[in-house]
């Protein structure tokens, strides 16, 4: 295989393989917001800190 | 007394060297006077005199003090993944988890990474040459470092210097471009305020994407693993000292390493060739690329998306930390005052950095 035709395949793997990885990121990003929302993390804190007061 | 005089420099220097200490001392002008990257271009245009002083051996294999910085930093592979440590230390990933959809645009914005790659091969580079001046598109140093020594060595002073040149000129070369591509109308789109972020997605974060990238692409493994390390470290807070240690002395201590060992590769035989101006072409190709691709991108996701993205913050996919944000903020603030786009532009800007890595890997991986 010459450089061009080469270098052409190595484009179209790279590009592709550069945006699927990132694009499987996103997927696992909204999976972790899915997870371990905000509001709820905060709402177990609260209540960590009342149980402490209770102690 | 024609033998002593043999012995020092002077009865050595060539008009190469003189034009190599012209070229360094200019450095040092710009990081000192214009303040472009002074952390880099100090020890870089330090190392560059140095190593134009005839006699001295600096780099002189298995002798020089210098060469053994090189060696053992860059050769070994031991700079680039520290210094990765240390960004991530430094990084907060949280506007990009926020918003998710600014990880694609930071792979888009590799789009001139592939580009000036493939003009690389058309101007005759072979492919492991062009992978290296390629890869300055991705505006991150570290990286180009990084896939220059393990590519092609002999390219190292010429990448080094353009992807840090250019990435101090994020703010001259981007604003036309961003003009260029972009309406009145657009630049004016405001974006809805970033979520809070949990403190368990912060910490998942860099252990999730660890896993993917390096399942993905091994190859950027090395540079992958060190940065979401340090981000561990920050997120953690469980190791403050180690986070802290990794930001700052560590930080400190490799770059003033990796910048004098990047000067030092710069003698006048390697570095006054034609080749080199290629590589300074192609680099600007490469960034002006990126720059578009990453606009580009976000009106193409426009036209499919119900929460409108400023095609503005797409050319920070670009890593060049924080510089393309804060362009993409001026921008944005020229266009309508009230309209804040940093933390937007901060996602694409440190997804960047990853997309960038993963270009590496790729290219590591298929031409190494």
């Amino acid at each position: 295989m010459d450089n061009l035709t080469f270098g052409l395949s190595l484009i179209v793997v790279g590009m592709g393989g550069t945006l699927l990885s990132l694009y499987i990121l996103t997927l696992l990003m909204n999976l972790l917001k899915k997870f371990f929302p905000y509001g709820k993390e905060n709402e177990n804190k609260e209540k960590s800190r009342e149980e402490h007061r209770d102690d | 007394m024609l033998d002593m005089a043999l012995t020092t420099g002077v009865m050595h220097v060539t008009v190469g060297n003189v034009a190599m200490w012209l070229i360094g001392l200019f450095f040092i002008y710009l990081a000192i006077r214009k303040n472009y990257e002074p952390l880099l271009l100090i020890p870089i245009g330090f190392g560059i005199l140095i190593v134009n002083l005839p006699l001295t051996f600096l780099m002189e294999q298995g002798r020089g003090l210098l060469w053994r910085f090189y060696h053992y930093g860059l050769e070994w592979e031991i700079i680039p993944p520290l210094i990765f440590l240390g960004l991530g230390a430094m990084t907060d990933f949280g506007p990009m988890i926020a918003n998710p959809k600014t990880l694609i645009l930071g792979a888009g914005a590799q789009f001139g990474v592939y580009v000036a790659f493939f003009g690389a091969l058309i101007l005759g580079f072979n492919v492991r040459e062009a992978c290296s001046i390629g890869i300055i598109g991705g505006a991150d140093g570290p990286t180009t470092i990084y896939t220059t020594v393990r590519l092609s060595p002999h390219l190292l002073g010429a990448t080094a210097i353009a992807a840090y040149s250019y990435m101090s000129l994020v703010p001259i070369i981007q604003p036309p471009i961003m003009r260029f591509l972009t309406t009145e109308k657009e630049r004016k789109i405001v974006m809805k305020q970033l979520r809070p972020v949990s403190k368990r997605e912060k910490i998942l974060f860099p252990l999730v994407t660890v896993m993917v990238i390096c399942l993905i692409v091994p190859a950027s493994a090395p540079l992958m693993a060190m940065f979401m390390l340090g981000n561990l470290f920050k997120e953690c807070g469980g190791v403050r000292r180690l986070s802290d240690a990794a930001a700052n002395e560590l930080m400190n201590i490799v770059t003033i390493l990796l910048g004098i060992s990047v000067g030092a590769t710069m003698s006048a035989e390697h570095f006054l060739k034609l080749q080199v101006i290629c590589v300074f072409v192609m680099g600007i190709v490469a960034f002006a690329f990126s720059t578009a691709a990453g606009i580009l991108l976000a009106k193409f996701m426009n036209l499919f998306s119900t929460e409108k993205i400023n095609p503005l913050i797409g050319s920070a996919g670009v890593s060049a930390v924080p510089m393309a944000a804060r362009v993409s903020q001026a921008m944005g603030s020229e266009a309508d005052p009230k309209n804040f786009l940093l933390m937007h532009a901060m996602g694409p800007n440190v997804a960047g950095v990853i997309g960038t890595v993963v270009a590496a890997g790729v290219f590591i991986a298929l031409a190494g």
